[in-house]
């Protein structure tokens, strides 16, 4: 069984459609790039994927159970976790306490334990801050966690919003434009750390990017989409040589690496 | 039929409050357009504009027209005057606190004028006398003062929308509602465009001071605060920011209340007003005018 | 329990039983006067108010004006309990509270779905229809307002309730609940898709804050002999949403501060009785032009800032240190 199925999905806003009979399948452990032109509707998938959109038709099928209706905070707590394209992390918090949130769904102790400050709460906030210091460690960040989110700079922050989405555990990681502004050498580093945190914590990673070089050299499967129709899919090779890709991205400037 | 002469003349009273609801509510829906604060001080700038009718009439013996703007004229001083000195030095500040300076200059104008004349209240000067018009055989009547409340009314709000239409400060006003940045790149004047807003909405404010010292015979330092909120849940009812909005809002607001004085009971007034304006609120929130916007992800 | 027993913790503690002593001393001694007296009454509850405020939002961020509502909920409730039930003092102020913190939830469930100024206007709405509805109640006295309430307030009940719900809140929001109130205050798309259910959230807030609104409101009545409607309007809202921003959204230390900043600056005013609120009004208009964070912003007040050297703790958690 497949991990995500996205079967027929439209969305329509006030008449215009955004994303049109999308047609997805992701099997568990894949790494799957989801690129197009500008206005594709690109991001709009993911926004319907995390319940931040309701879809006009169609269903999605997460781990063999329905999401569509679902809020997005019930489909996070089944195992899909995302970044933004623009950063949104809780920018006057401290780093540790952005990746704490996260963890809020995995807290046991009740609102009891947490008042009159009893013994397990002590326990699991330890064990929290300690879990969280370590997700921090392999973004390079944990140094700076008492450090509030938004004087960090940019590619930090890209950062600890992939550690913020890990800390939810999910099964299935969406990433909007993870290197977004990033240098040629910080982009190849984030592609690494995508490779490996895909292998380390078992997941599923479908992203959103527009350095092409990025997506053909670290996704195993592309989707291109425009005018929110898929019109090719396949591997990088395949993909990159279809005539109605080329066509899609002429006028734009496509860097292949 | 009795009855529904009995509901024609609530009509007509209810018509006459709502009015003045209207011109108040127009000051708040502005402002609020514009920089997105709730200016409480805003009813207290109408209870200024009938202090200064009150004295106009009564020592400048200046008709009620004269009286009228007068008053307008000297609430569009006093608007722009505390929006330079109190407001605009927190454009950039939290919204909350910006609320916080507006109650603050709320309290100053209630009792600096509680301070100087007494928080007695006063009596309007009677400088139109009564005229009753019958209607439907002396079962309905309409009274001069609110034919006059509705014509100014009407005026004004025709005035307004032309100059918010029509003229350059009006698109101003538009543009920096619309989008302050963009505004400020295509060349307009940021300060003076809140000014003239902030002179536009107290100016209507002014007028509803004299109608409603006209209509009501009293005054007092403290009449602006229940108006003042009454009018801004006006503006929310209709859409805040929305010009129409705020004149439809203010003249339900008023109508609905004088039925639930005439038909219910009149210390549920304040009550029915605001629980119409909750479920309102819940239903749709961005009142009957206003437009959903929706966040970008 | 070693982890309560800190330095830290230690200090404190000493601090608040010295201050304690030291008033009871002074007022059995009678050198604190009557007046003085009602003034601390009233500042305990200022605090208690202001704290539970600023859980809904300095912290949680939502907006309200309808503060007093909750208040005269618990007033009210609290004094029925006492003076028509006859029930002991310390059931009648819990019995405050939970109806409010009830209130809260019923009315929390509808309108915090409104964001910003909308929920601060329908707020302010249900405060207004509260006190309608309790003027039109005869049961409670209506406009006349309700007499013969014990006074049992004193300033033991006063400390022990103000420490109370200074230390629940604190609790509160220095855990995972709190953080997740505080995330939806910082980007509600954002703790939506972190797993935070906002709706929850909000209302747990809000059900907290009008609880320990109630129980100020509880704490209020049983000092004054008779409560009226009015005297929880919209203005009593307002009185204690200023010491909120005063002391800074999303401090609590600022809001106690505050609280008894402004109890002080009222007590100094009222020998200029005339020009008294003038007073207050250009002093409001005046902090806020060149204080808009208030006295503390979002920073907390700690014994650690006098030994800046220490390594921060485990005090680094949401809300400030």
């Amino acid at each position: 069984m497949a991990l995500l199925e996205v079967n027929n999905v439209s969305k329509v806003f006030g008449g215009l459609s955004a994303v049109t009979n999308l047609k997805m399948k992701l099997e568990a452990g894949e790494l799957v790039g989801l690129i197009g032109p500008n206005g594709a509707g690109k991001t709009t998938v993911f926004n319907l994927l995390t319940g931040v959109y309701q879809t006009t038709t169609g269903d999605i099928l997460f781990d063999g159970k329905n999401i569509a209706g679902k809020k997005p905070s019930a489909i996070n707590q089944m195992g899909i976790a995302r970044t933004f394209q623009n950063i949104r992390l809780f920018s006057d918090l401290t780093v540790l306490d952005n990746v704490r949130i996260a963890y809020h769904s995995h807290v046991a102790y009740k609102l009891p334990a947490a008042l009159f400050r009893s013994g397990r709460f002590y326990a699991e906030e330890d064990q929290m801050a300690e879990r969280a210091v370590k997700l921090l460690k392999i973004f390079n960040l944990d140094g700076k966690k008492d450090e509030i989110a938004k004087n960090l700079p940019y590619g930090e922050q890209r950062r600890l919003e992939i550690a913020r989405a890990l800390a939810t555990e999910p099964k299935f990681l969406l990433l909007d434009e993870p290197a977004a502004g990033m240098n040629p050498q910080e982009t190849a580093e984030l592609m690494n750390l995508i490779r490996w945190i895909r292998d380390h914590f078992n997941l599923t990673i479908l992203l959103i990017e527009h350095d092409m070089s990025l997506v053909m050299g670290c996704c195993e499967r592309i989707y291109v989409l425009e005018y929110g129709r898929v019109i090719a899919q396949g591997d990088p090779e395949n993909v990159k040589h279809n005539p109605k890709v080329i066509e899609a991205y002429l006028g734009e400037e496509v860097t292949y690496a | 039929m009795e009855q529904f002469y009995v509901f024609l003349q609530q009509m007509v009273n209810g018509i006459s409050l709502g009015s003045i609801y209207a011109l108040i509510a127009l000051g708040y829906t502005m402002v609020y357009g514009i920089i997105k604060l709730i200016n409480f001080a805003h009813g207290d700038i109408y209870m200024v504009g009938a202090f200064v009718g009150y004295f106009a009439i009564n020592y400048l013996h200046v008709g009620f027209f004269g009286s009228l703007f007068i008053a307008m004229a000297a609430c569009v001083l006093l608007g722009i005057l505390i929006e330079r000195i109190a407001y605009k030095p927190l454009r950039n500040a939290t919204r909350i606190a910006a609320l916080i300076t507006a109650i603050g200059v709320s309290f100053l104008l209630e009792y600096t004028t509680v301070f100087a004349l007494g928080a007695q209240s006063r009596a309007f000067p009677e400088v139109l006398g009564n005229i009753r018009f019958g209607f439907f055989g002396n079962k309905v009547f309409i009274t001069n003062k609110e034919l006059l409340i509705y014509g100014v009314t009407l005026a004004l709000m025709v005035l307004l929308q032309f100059i918010v239409k029509k003229t350059k400060t009006g698109k101003a006003m538009r543009a920096v509602a619309f989008d302050r940045d963009a505004a400020m790149l295509m060349g307009v004047n940021i300060d003076n465009t809140i000014s003239a807003t902030f002179a536009l909405g107290s100016a209507l404010a002014g007028a509803a001071g004299v109608l409603v010292g006209i209509y009501y015979s009293a005054i007092s330092p403290l009449m602006g605060m229940n108006p003042g909120l009454k009018a801004f849940v006006a503006a929310v009812l209709g859409g805040i920011g929305s010009i129409p909005g705020a004149a439809l809002g203010g003249v339900l607001m008023g109508v609905i209340e004088t039925m639930v004085i005439a038909y219910g009971q009149s210390t549920f007034r304040d009550a029915v007003a605001f629980a119409i304006l909750i479920i309102i609120l819940i239903i749709k929130p961005s009142g009957i005018f206003g437009s959903n916007a929706r966040e970008k992800v | 329990m070693k982890r309560l027993l800190t330095r830290q913790n230690m200090i404190i503690t000493a601090a608040l039983l010295v201050v304690y002593i030291i008033v009871q001393v002074l007022l059995s001694t009678g050198i604190i006067s009557a007046f003085y007296e009602t003034n601390l009454i009233l500042g305990g509850i200022g605090i208690i108010m202001a704290v539970s405020l600023n859980l809904i939002t300095g912290f949680a961020g939502q907006f309200t004006l309808g503060h007093a509502g909750f208040m005269a909920i618990g007033a009210y409730f609290s004094a029925v309990m006492t003076v028509k039930w006859g029930m002991p003092f310390i059931l009648s102020l819990l019995g405050g509270a939970c109806l409010a913190a009830v209130m809260g939830f019923l009315i929390g469930l509808p309108t915090l779905r409104l964001k910003g100024d909308y929920l601060a206007i329908a707020t302010l709405g249900m405060g207004e229809v509260i006190r309608v509805v309790l003027l039109n109640t005869k049961y409670v006295g209506g406009a006349a307002g309700l007499f013969g309430i014990p006074r049992i307030t004193n300033w033991t009940w006063i400390f022990v309730c103000s420490v109370v719900t200074v230390l629940c809140i604190r609790n509160l929001l220095w855990s995972s609940y709190g953080r997740a109130c505080i995330s939806v205050r910082e980007d509600e798309v954002a703790a939506e898709i972190m797993g935070v259910d906002i709706t929850h959230y909000k209302v747990l807030a809000f059900v907290v804050g009008a609880f320990f609104a109630g129980l100020g409101g509880a704490l209020y009545s049983h000092y004054y002999y008779f409560i009226q409607p009015g005297g929880f309007g919209f203005m009593k809202s307002i009185e204690y949403l200023v010491m909120v921003v005063l002391g800074g959204m999303g401090s609590i230390t600022g809001s106690v501060m505050a609280a008894i900043v402004l109890t002080v600056i009222n007590v100094f005013l009222q020998q200029y009785s005339a020009i008294r609120m003038i007073l207050y009004a250009l002093l409001l208009i005046i902090i806020m032009i060149f204080r808009p964070e208030g006295l503390m912003g979002s920073k907390e007040f700690s014994t650690a800032m006098f030994r800046r050297f220490e390594r921060r703790d485990d005090r680094g958690s949401a809300g400030g240190q």
